[in-house]
C-alpha cells in the first residue's frame, strides 16, 4: 500500500523541480539594475514613513489558535465517515458527545467576544486616536 | 541500478527520510533563528509523516501532515509576532536547563529502549496488525477508527475536554487587562 | 507505443513500471498538457469574460482574439528583473512563491479525471488512488498559507506584512468549515478516496450536491475564500493594503504567487466537481434512458474526461462571474461570516447527515 503513495512523492519533486528551474530561468534571462531608491520598500511613492516591522495584534494569533483546535477535531471526525454504517447508534452518539464538548468552547469562544472582530479593531482604534 | 532500486528502493528512501527526520530535528534546537527553527521542525514532521506511511500507519501519517502543518504555521506566526528576530543573536536561551534535559532524555531512551524489547518480535515488513480487523483487511483508516472508537472510546472523548481547555486558554490569553 | 511500454514493463519490473515511471508520465502529462495552459488560459478567458461583462473589449491584439496573449504575458514575466527589496529577508521572499505553488501540484496527483481502467492494463485518468487521499487534499491545502506568511514577512514591507497576515486569517478561518463540510459527503460514501467518492455517487445514483446541497454551499464560500478570489479577495485589497502580500514582488516570483492563486482556484473546483458534482459521472447516472450521454463511443473512457472537464470549465466561469458581479467584503465581515455562520452551518449539516445515514 505505501507504494501508492510514491507518485505523490514524484509530484512532489516534480513541483520543485518546476519551480527552481523557474526561477532559475528567470535569473540568467532576467535583466537587473539596482539602486538605493529602487530596492527601498513601498511606501506609496514618499520615503519610509516608520519601521516596516511593526507589532501585529495579538487577533491573529488568537484566530490561528482556534484554528488549530478545530482543526484536530475535524480530523478526530474523519474516521468517523468510514465505521459510521457498521457502528450505528453507539457510535454515532459517541462522536456526537464529543462534537457537543467542543460546541460548548465554541460558545464560549463567541459569548467572550472571541469572534467579534469589528469590536475588537473598533476599540483598539479609538483608544488609539484619543491618546 | 534498477535492480539497485527495485529491491532497496524501500530502504533508501527509509534511511533518506530518517535522516531528514534526525537532521531538522537537532536543527530545531542549535538553529539559532527562530524562523529557522520552525521551519526545521516543520520538516521533522513531515519526514516523520513520511515514515510513518512507509510503514504502513496511513491515517496516522496523514494526520500528522494535517495537524502540525497547520500548527506550525502557528509557530511561525508566534515568532513573528513575538519575537525581535534583530536583537536576538547575542542571548543564551535555555542554556540553565542541560542538566535536566539531559536526564529526561536518558529516561525518554530508556522507556522506548524498553518499550522496543518488550514488543513480540515481528518481521520488519509485517504490516497485518496495521491493517486487519479481526483477522480482515481493511486498509490501515478502517482499522485504526474502528479501535479508536470503541477501545480507546474514553481517551477520545478526553481529548475532546483537552482541546475544550484548550480553546478556554486561547480566550483568556486573549483578554486585555 | 505499447509495444515501448511493454519493453520498459520488461526492463523496470512491476514495482518500478506501475508506480514511479507510468505516474512520472502522467504527471508531466497532467501538469504540461493540462494544468499550466489551462491556467494560461484562464487568465485570457478572465479578462475577456470580464471585458464582456464590463461592456469592454478585452485583450484582443496579440493574435486573433488576443490568444496569444498568454504567451506574451509569459516572456514579459520572464525578462522582467527580480528585485529584492532592502532588508528583506532573502530566502523567505524566495521561498514563498514556490510554497504556494508546489502544494497545488501535488494535490493534482490524486483527483480523479476519469473513471479508472476498465480492463487489465488499460488507462485509469488519474495518477493515484490513495485511501486517505481527501485527508491528504486538506492538510497540503494548508501549506500555501506557509508562503504567503513568509513572503509577507520576508518583504521588509508594512502593506506585505499586513497583506500576508490578513491572508493567513482568512484562509485558515475558511479551512475550519471547509473541513467540516467535507464530512457530509464523505458520510454519505463512507470512503476518503476521491475514486471511491465518485464511485458512491455512481451507486447512489445521484450526484452528492442533492442530498448534501448545504455542504456543497459552504464549500463553495469556503473554497473562494481560500484561494483569496473575489468576493474575498482581501489580501489584495488595493484600496487599503496596495497589493497585499506580493506588494514587493516583481518578475517570475510575482508570476509564481499568480499561477499559485490559479492553480488553487483549479484545485478547488476539482474537488468541488469530484466530491460534489460527480466526478467523470454523466448527469442523472441512474437514468438508463440518458445513457448515451457517457460519451461511450469515445475510446478508454475518455468521455468521462470530457464530463470531468465541462463541470470544471463551470466552476472557472462562476468564479469569474462572482468577480464581476461582487463587491468585496470587509475584512471584519469576512470573518464573522466564516466563523459564525459557517462553522454552525457545516456542523448541522453534519449532525444531520449522521443521522439519516445511521437511520436508513
Amino acid at each position: 500500500m505505501p507504494e501508492t503513495y510514491l507518485p505523490v512523492l514524484l509530484a512532489l519533486a516534480f513541483a520543485l523541480i518546476l519551480g527552481g528551474v523557474i526561477l532559475a530561468a528567470s535569473g540568467l534571462i532576467g535583466r537587473g539594475s539596482g539602486g538605493r531608491v529602487k530596492l527601498s520598500p513601498y511606501e506609496s511613492g514618499e520615503p519610509l514613513l516608520d519601521p516596516s516591522r511593526k507589532r501585529i495584534s495579538i487577533l491573529f494569533f488568537l484566530i490561528a489558535i482556534d484554528f488549530v483546535i478545530f482543526d484536530v477535531e475535524a480530523a478526530f471526525l474523519y474516521p468517523w465517515v468510514l465505521v459510521l454504517r457498521e457502528g450505528g447508534w453507539p457510535l454515532f452518539w459517541s462522536v456526537m458527545v464529543f462534537v457537543a464538548l467542543i460546541l460548548v468552547g465554541f460558545v464560549y469562544i463567541w459569548r467572550k467576544g472571541g469572534l467579534d472582530l469589528k469590536k475588537r479593531f473598533r476599540t483598539r482604534w479609538q483608544e488609539a486616536s484619543h491618546g | 541500478m534498477i535492480e539497485l532500486l527495485t529491491q532497496h528502493g524501500e530502504a533508501i528512501l527509509f534511511y533518506a527520510f530518517a535522516l531528514a527526520a534526525v537532521v531538522s530535528a537537532v536543527g530545531v534546537i542549535s538553529l539559532r533563528n527562530p524562523m529557522y527553527c520552525a521551519l526545521s521542525l516543520l520538516v521533522t514532521f513531515l519526514a516523520v509523516a513520511a515514515l510513518f506511511l512507509m510503514r504502513h500507519a496511513e491515517l496516522l501519517g496523514m494526520v500528522q501532515l494535517f495537524v502540525y502543518g497547520g500548527g506550525i504555521m502557528v509557530l511561525f506566526l508566534f515568532v513573528i509576532m513575538l519575537v525581535n528576530l534583530h536583537r536576538l543573536r547575542e542571548v543564551r536561551l535555555f542554556n540553565e536547563q542541560v542538566p535536566i534535559a539531559l536526564v529526561l532524555g536518558v529516561l525518554l531512551v530508556a522507556l522506548f529502549g524498553w518499550v522496543f524489547l518488550s514488543l513480540p518480535a515481528s518481521a520488519p515488513g509485517d504490516s497485518t496488525a496495521l491493517v486487519s480487523l479481526d483477522g480482515e483487511v481493511v486498509g490501515n483508516a478502517k482499522a485504526v477508527a474502528w479501535v479508536l472508537y470503541t477501545e480507546y472510546l474514553l481517551p477520545f472523548e478526553i481529548a475532546s475536554i483537552f482541546l475544550l481547555v484548550a480553546m478556554i486558554g486561547a480566550v483568556v490569553l486573549g483578554r486585555r487587562d | 507505443m505499447s509495444g515501448l511500454l511493454a519493453a520498459m514493463l520488461e526492463a523496470t519490473g512491476p514495482t518500478l513500471f506501475h508506480y514511479v515511471l507510468v505516474p512520472l508520465i502522467k504527471i508531466a502529462i497532467v501538469l504540461f498538457a493540462g494544468v499550466l495552459p489551462l491556467i494560461m488560459y484562464l487568465v485570457l478567458a478572465e479578462r475577456k469574460v470580464l471585458g464582456f461583462m464590463q461592456a469592454r473589449v478585452g485583450p484582443n491584439r496579440v493574435g486573433l482574439w488576443g490568444l496569444l496573449q498568454p504567451i506574451a504575458d509569459v516572456m514579459k514575466l520572464l525578462v522582467k528583473e527580480d528585485v529584492v527589496p532592502r532588508r528583506a529577508v532573502r530566502w523567505a521572499f524566495v521561498l514563498g512563491p514556490c510554497l504556494v505553488v508546489a502544494p497545488a501540484f501535488v494535490i493534482f496527483s490524486v483527483i480523479p479525471f476519469g473513471p479508472p481502467a476498465a480492463t487489465e492494463g488499460g488507462i485509469s485518468w488519474f495518477v493515484t488512488d490513495i485511501n486517505v487521499a481527501l485527508l491528504m487534499v486538506l492538510a497540503l491545502a494548508t501549506l500555501p498559507v506557509y508562503g504567503i506568511i513568509l513572503g509577507g514577512w520576508g518583504s521588509n514591507s508594512k502593506f506585505s506584512l499586513l497583506g500576508g497576515l490578513r491572508s493567513a486569517a482568512q484562509m485558515i478561518s475558511y479551512e475550519v468549515p471547509q473541513g467540516f463540510a467535507l464530512v457530509g459527503p464523505l458520510l454519505l460514501a463512507g470512503t476518503m478516496s476521491l475514486v471511491g467518492i465518485v464511485e458512491a455517487q455512481r451507486d447512489l445514483g445521484m450526484w452528492f450536491i442533492v442530498p448534501q446541497f448545504v455542504a456543497f454551499f459552504v464549500f463553495l464560500v469556503a473554497g473562494v475564500a481560500e484561494s483569496n478570489r473575489n468576493p474575498f479577495d482581501l489580501p489584495e485589497a488595493e484600496s487599503e493594503l496596495v497589493a497585499g502580500f506580493h506588494t514587493e514582488y516583481t518578475g517570475i516570483r510575482f508570476a509564481l504567487f499568480f499561477l499559485g492563486e490559479y492553480a488553487n482556484m483549479i484545485v478547488v473546483s476539482s474537488v468541488a466537481v469530484t466530491l460534489f458534482l460527480g466526478g467523470w459521472l454523466r448527469p442523472f447516472p441512474s437514468v438508463e434512458a440518458l445513457s448515451f450521454l457517457d460519451l461511450s463511443f469515445l475510446p478508454a473512457g475518455l468521455g468521462g474526461v470530457v464530463w470531468f472537464s465541462l463541470k470544471l470549465f463551470v466552476f472557472l466561469f462562476v468564479y469569474i462571474w462572482f468577480r464581476g458581479t461582487f463587491p468585496r467584503y470587509r475584512f471584519d465581515q469576512l470573518m464573522a461570516l466564516g466563523w459564525k455562520w459557517m462553522i454552525p452551518l457545516a456542523l448541522v449539516n453534519l449532525f444531520l447527515t449522521g443521522l439519516v445515514k445511521v437511520w436508513v
